[in-house]
């Protein structure tokens, strides 16, 4: 199994964040990974994406410009992603941010309202893991199991008590019908 | 077995360097490589090393030059643009037969060029650099887990031939992460009798020096240098042969290249098409006898490079121009696909 992600939205919006905790969670269980963020002038409000990868064989080129799964948490990411994706990728919108559906038809597209179900919840800088959340329901990529694990590497010490509200975003992604 | 953590490259680099008992590190901030400099400062005052951000790139490696002269580990590090400040410095260390690490996360260029990653330094690391007759051992790592090898590596060349080395990265390696073992390194210090430590009135004192006025002088300690390099070139060559038992074409291609190269050979191989790699671990000394070896079983060479073609030209003089070599590449900070690599790959079998 190879596993191809981008992951691309606004700076601030916990791109990196959510790509570094698919990376880990991916490395505990024992798959080959790598993540590589875009990088430049990037800051709050400009693009950001990273690429992470999950493979049961040794990573080759770690950049991805064909996903299997887009997770797109706005409007100009979806814009630039939609046509690179595989036949058969899922992809992931955040329909709060993204008003329009996506034009292809050999995809499959899940609409998330992941900006607004943050914000309600009390968690609103966590849309990404909420996305990431139904990323996990809906291509079994990795286990909802061990989730504590993985963030555990990507929450610093120092911030501990977030790692019970990252809990509650994935969670509440993982159980979103929709 | 040690655990596996998932680390910048960069930062991989910072913490091998560490273990490799490197506890001097000067240095000036320039993207993609600030992690380096970042990590260093954090730790190097907590385990009693020195972490120094210079005023400049120049001042930066002059403080490798002193410090390599008293004897200890020292490294610095920069991209592209820092690097070609750093050459003069870099020259005076080769000239005085000094062990110490610079590393080169590359950046498009020339000029200032862009902050994107890019191998076109390939001329100025492998062919001299700065002034003079001189080379560094230049390694160029293809993942994290080499970036931290490569750099115990590095520091155990320089110090075994009293010559400096170069990690030659991109902006992709340095910024990626991939999982990584951190190396455990046999912190023996290496003895170095001709340091300038000091003669404490007993013993003749050390000199330091690259400067000879008398030409006959200056002539005989290039060539005693130039003895060492055919030792280096003998002993120290290192590369990875992929798919090349019964390879009829042969990709040759180093770091971030070689990675993307590999999804292309592998995607050939599928078509049917037998193809293999080189990847040069050493650029200099470069991997001559296995590309001569393999222009006797191959019937061309494709050099894949982010550069306008610096390599290509070792790949000719090795295979001696035997077999035609193709280039595929792209520059500026643009990333080669494995696509363009397969399409080039359909090219060369059609020749």
């Amino acid at each position: 199994m190879l596993t191809q992600i981008l992951i691309a939205g606004f700076g601030g919006q916990g791109v990196l964040f959510a790509g570094k905790f698919l990376a880990y969670k991916g490395l505990f269980e024992n798959k080959e990974v790598s993540w590589l963020p875009s990088y430049g002038p990037e800051m709050r409000g400009g693009t950001a994406n990273c690429s992470v990868i999950l493979s049961d064989d040794p990573v080759g080129s770690p950049i991805v410009s064909a996903p299997d799964v887009l997770i797109a948490m706005n409007l100009p990411s979806l814009d630039k992603y939609e046509d690179a994706c595989v036949p058969g990728a899922k992809l992931f919108i955040d329909e709060t941010l993204i008003a329009r559906k996506i034009a292809r038809t050999d995809v499959d597209a899940y609409y998330i309202p992941a900006t607004k179900m943050a914000k309600d919840a009390g968690i609103p800088t966590l849309a990404n893991m909420i996305m990431v959340g139904k990323m996990i329901r809906e291509t079994g990529t990795v286990s909802f199991e061990g989730m504590e694990d993985a963030l555990k590497k990507v929450v610093s010490a120092k911030h501990a008590d977030l790692l019970e509200v990252n809990l509650k975003a994935i969670r509440a992604g993982y159980d979103y019908e929709g | 077995m040690a655990e596996k953590v998932l680390m910048k490259g960069n930062e991989a680099i910072a913490e091998a360097a560490i273990k490799a008992g490197c506890r001097h590190y000067f240095g000036y901030p320039i993207t993609p490589q600030t992690e380096i400099a970042a990590y260093m400062a954090k730790r190097m005052p907590k385990i009693g090393g020195t972490f120094l951000q210079a005023e400049s790139e120049i001042a930066a490696i002059n403080m490798v030059y002193g410090v390599a002269s008293a004897g200890f580990r020292v490294m610095t590090s920069s991209s592209s643009p820092g690097v070609s400040l750093k050459q003069e410095g870099i020259s005076y260390i080769a000239g005085s037969d000094l062990p110490a690490l610079i590393v080169n996360v590359q950046r498009g260029g020339p000029g200032l060029g862009g902050i994107q990653p890019s191998q076109s330094d390939y001329f100025q690391a492998t062919k001299g650099g700065g002034h003079g007759d001189y080379h560094l051992i230049v390694l160029a790592p293809a993942s994290v887990q080499e970036m931290a090898d490569l750099t115990v590596k590095a520091f155990d060349l320089a110090d075994k031939y009293r010559c400096p080395a170069m990690l030659l990265a991109d902006g992709t390696m340095g910024q990626m992460m991939e999982p990584v073992v951190l190396p455990e390194v046999d912190t023996a210090p290496v003895e170095k009798p001709w340091a300038v430590t000091g003669t404490k009135n007993a013993r003749p004192h050390n000199i330091i020096n690259s400067l000879y006025l008398k030409p006959d002088q200056l002539e005989k300690t290039n060539f005693e240098r130039y003895e060492k390099y055919r030792q280096i070139e003998e002993n120290e060559v290192m590369y990875e042969s992929f798919m090349m038992e019964d390879a009829e074409y042969c990709v040759v291609a180093f770091g971030i290249t070689a990675r993307i190269s590999k999804n292309a050979v592998i995607a050939a191989r599928k078509k049917g098409i037998k193809v293999g790699m080189i990847r040069p671990i050493t650029l200099w000394p470069f991997p001559t006898d296995a590309i001569a070896k393999a222009a006797e079983q191959v019937k061309g060479f494709l050099s894949v490079e982010l550069s306008m073609g610096q390599m290509i030209e070792d790949v000719r003089l090795a295979s001696g121009c035997r077999r035609p070599v193709l280039l595929c590449n792209r520059t500026g900070g643009m990333i080669v696909s494995p696509e363009e690599v397969l399409a080039k790959i359909d090219e060369l079998v059609a020749l």
